[in-house]
C-alpha cells in the first residue's frame, strides 16, 4: 500500500518557487525523511500534504485520498506535529488530548480509552493532569507526538521534531519516534536539517534543496553512492613511487595528493590501513597521521548540491527556534566542513 | 466534515470556559474597568445635570445598562480576537488542521466567547446592586438575557472578522483604541446619543451597541430612547450579519 503519493507538486509564493515539481511516494509503514536546510521548502511541502496550503499545481494523495478534493478524508488520515509547539499551555495534558479527540469526532467511550493508551505510550501518565505550561520541552514534544497519534492516523507528519531540544532529549525523542513507527505501525514523514536524525531514524531519505529533490534512497545507499571511505594520510617524503604502487592496487578507487597529504578513496577503509601503511613504508614515505572519513549524509548533501546544509542555511534567515542550538551546531559543522573538503578534492 | 459539527463546537466552548474559570485574575481584570467606570462615573455624576437624561432616571440607573453593554462589547470582541493569540502560540494550526469546518470553528468561538462575556456582564449587574442599582422589574430579566446574547453574538462575530484581517496580535492595541473604544463612546452607554452632534449621531445609529444598550435600558430600568422591537430587530440583523461576515472572512484565513 502507498501511504503518500506525490505527483508533480509545486507551490509558488509570488516570484519564489518554494516547492518545484516534486514527485515521490512513501510506502505504508515507512519512516521517511526529508533532509534539507531551512528554507528548502520542506515545511511548505508538509503544509500542502496536510491540507493547510493549496498547491499551485500538481497534487498528492495521503492514504489514497486526494489532498485537494478530499480534504476531510485526508485530515482524518493524518496526524501532524508542527515545527513550533501547538499546545494550549493553560490546559492540562489530558484536556489538550480531549479537545483533539473531540475535534476528530471520537466518542466519549473510545476517547477515554484511547487517551489512556496515548499517555502510556508517551510515558506522561504522571503528568496528565498538570497544565502543559509546566511541561519541559521534551515532554511537550512527546505529548504532541502522542496527540498526533490519538485519532489513529495512517500517516504521521513530524516537521522538525527535535528543533530546540537538547541533545539528550533529542535522542529520547528519536527513540519515541522509532517506537511509534514500530509499535503503532504508522507511516512517518519527518523533515529535518539534522544529518544524524535522518541517518539514524529514516528508512529512506529524500535530499531536498531549493524546492527540489536531489536524491531519494536509503541512507546507506546514498552514502554508498559516494564510492567509499576516504583515508587521509599526513605524509613526509617523495610520493612518486608510493603513487605508482597505489595505481597498481585494485582496491584503491581513486586518490589525490598534495605536498604533505594523500587522500585515498577505498571501500571499508578500516581494513586497508595496514596495507596503506605497509605500502608507504616500502616506498620510503613516513606517515605522521592516519584518518578515516566515513561518508555521511552531510557529504552526500554536499556532493549533490555543492554546499553543506550549514552553508545553505547561512544564506537564509535562520529559524528563531534554532537560536538555542546555534552554538553547538556551528562548532559541529566546522568539523564536518573539515571532513568534507577532503572528499570534495577527491572528485 | 459536517458544516456544523456539535461535538467540535462543544470542544471549543469547553476550552474557552475552562480557560476562563481557571484564571480568576483574568475575570477580575475583565470586570474591573467597567466596575471602576460604574463607581466613579456613577457617583461622580450622580448630581450632575446630564442633558437629555430622562427626568425620572438618576444617573446610576442610566449608567448600569451602559456599563453592562460595555462589558459585553469588550468581553465579546476580545473573545473573537483571541484567534490572534491562538495564532501567536501556534494553537490555531492544531484547530485548522482538524477535520472541522471553519463555520463550526467560528460557531464554537462564538459559543465560548458569548458565555464568558455573559458571565462578566452578569457579575457587573450583580455588583451594581450594592452600589444602589434597582431593577425596574425582575420579570423582564429573561428579556435582558436575550439582549445580552444578541450583543455577545454580534461582537464575537465582529472580533472574529477583525482577527481575520491581522496575522498576529500586534494590531491589538490599535484595534482597542480606534475601534472598540469609539464603539463604546458612540453607543449611548454614558450619555444619550442625542447629545452628540448630528453627523456623529449617524455613526451611533450604525453601531449595534446603541440598540443593545437601549434595549438593556428598556428592560432593566424601564426607560428607552427607541421602541423595544427596533432595538431587538437591529440586534438580530447585526448578529446575523456579523456571524456571516466573521465566518466569510475566517474561511479565507491562511493557516500558515
Amino acid at each position: 500500500m502507498v501511504a503518500i503519493q506525490v505527483e508533480r507538486l509545486s507551490k509558488t509564493f509570488g516570484e519564489t518557487t518554494a516547492v518545484d515539481d516534486l514527485s515521490f511516494r512513501v510506502d505504508d509503514g515507512e519512516l521517511f525523511g526529508l533532509l534539507g536546510p531551512n528554507g528548502a521548502g520542506k515545511s511548505t511541502l508538509i503544509n500542502m500534504l496536510v491540507t493547510l496550503l493549496r498547491p499551485s499545481s500538481g497534487t498528492a494523495t495521503v492514504n489514497g485520498h486526494d489532498i485537494i478534493e478530499e480534504t476531510a478524508a485526508v485530515r482524518n488520515s493524518l496526524g501532524i506535529v508542527f515545527q513550533e509547539p501547538a499546545l494550549d499551555e493553560e490546559l492540562t495534558g489530558e484536556e489538550n488530548l480531549t479537545f483533539h479527540a473531540q475535534l476528530y469526532g471520537q466518542h466519549k467511550a473510545d476517547r477515554e480509552e484511547r487517551i489512556d493508551e496515548v499517555f502510556e505510550l508517551v510515558g506522561l501518565e504522571a503528568e496528565r493532569d498538570d497544565p502543559v505550561g509546566s511541561y519541559s520541552g521534551g515532554m511537550k514534544r512527546r505529548l504532541e507526538i502522542g496527540r498526533g497519534l490519538l485519532h489513529e492516523p495512517s500517516v504521521l507528519f513530524l516537521d522538525e521534531p527535535t528543533v530546540g531540544l537538547d541533545a539528550r532529549t533529542r535522542r529520547d525523542t528519536w527513540e519515541y519516534i522509532q517506537r511509534m513507527n514500530d509499535e503503532a505501525g504508522v507511516s512517518i514523514v519527518l523533515t529535518t536539517h539534522y544529518i544524524e536524525e535522518a541517518e539514524q531514524l529514516c528508512d529512506r531519505v529524500a535530499v531536498v534543496d531549493d524546492g527540489e529533490i536531489a536524491a531519494i534512497d536509503t541512507p546507506s545507499a546514498l552514502k554508498d553512492s559516494l564510492g567509499g571511505d576516504v583515508v587521509i594520510l599526513e605524509v613526509d617524503g617523495p610520493l612518486s613511487s608510493f603513487c605508482s604502487r597505489l595505481d597498481a592496487c585494485p582496491w584503491v578507487m581513486e586518490y589525490a595528493t598534495s605536498p604533505a597529504q594523500v587522500r585515498i578513496t577505498v571501500e571499508h577503509g578500516e581494513t586497508r590501513i595496514a596495507d596503506l601503511v605497509r605500502l608507504a613504508d616500502e616506498t620510503g614515505v613516513a606517515i605522521a597521521s592516519v584518518d578515516i572519513h566515513k561518508p555521511n549524509l552531510e557529504t552526500v548533501f554536499l556532493s549533490l548540491t555543492g554546499a553543506t546544509i550549514a552553508e545553505r542555511e547561512s544564506n537564509t534567515p535562520s529559524d528563531a527556534n534554532d537560536s538555542a542550538l546555534e552554538g553547538t551546531r556551528s562548532s559541529k559543522t566546522a568539523d564536518q566542513r573539515a571532513s568534507t573538503t577532503s572528499v570534495e578534492d577527491d572528485e | 466534515m459536517n458544516f456544523i459539527d456539535p461535538r467540535s463546537i462543544y470542544a471549543l466552548w469547553r476550552r474557552d470556559v475552562t480557560r476562563f474559570v481557571r484564571t480568576p485574575s483574568r475575570i477580575i481584570g475583565s470586570i474591573s474597568m467597567p466596575l471602576l467606570f460604574l463607581v466613579f462615573l456613577g457617583f461622580g455624576f450622580s448630581d450632575a445635570a446630564i442633558p437629555g437624561l430622562p427626568a425620572d432616571v438618576d444617573y446610576l440607573q442610566y449608567l448600569v445598562p451602559g456599563m453592562v453593554g460595555f462589558t459585553m462589547l469588550f468581553g465579546s470582541s476580545f473573545a473573537g480576537l483571541s484567534i490572534l493569540s491562538d495564532q501567536d502560540v501556534g494553537f490555531l494550526k492544531e484547530i485548522l488542521v482538524a477535520p472541522v469546518s471553519r463555520t463550526s470553528i467560528v460557531l464554537g468561538r462564538i459559543a465560548g466567547g458569548s458565555t464568558t462575556a455573559l458571565v462578566q456582564a452578569l457579575l457587573i449587574l450583580v455588583l451594581s446592586v450594592p452600589l444602589g442599582f434597582r431593577f425596574d422589574s425582575l420579570l423582564l430579566l429573561p428579556l435582558a438575557a436575550v439582549f445580552l446574547v444578541l450583543i455577545a453574538v454580534t461582537f464575537v462575530g465582529f472580533g472574529v472578522a477583525l482577527a481575520s484581517q491581522f496575522s498576529d496580535s500586534e494590531g491589538f492595541g490599535l484595534i482597542i483604541q480606534f475601534v472598540i473604544f469609539p464603539l463604546f463612546f458612540l453607543s449611548g452607554a454614558l450619555y444619550p446619543v442625542e447629545s452628540l452632534p448630528d453627523p456623529v449621531q449617524i455613526l451611533a445609529f450604525m453601531n449595534p451597541l446603541t440598540y443593545g444598550v437601549d434595549g438593556l435600558r428598556a428592560v432593566l430600568v424601564g426607560s428607552a430612547a427607541y421602541p423595544l422591537f427596533l432595538d431587538f430587530g437591529a440586534l438580530v440583523v447585526s448578529s446575523v450579519l456579523m456571524v456571516a461576515i466573521g465566518t466569510y472572512l475566517f474561511e479565507r484565513v491562511e493557516a500558515v
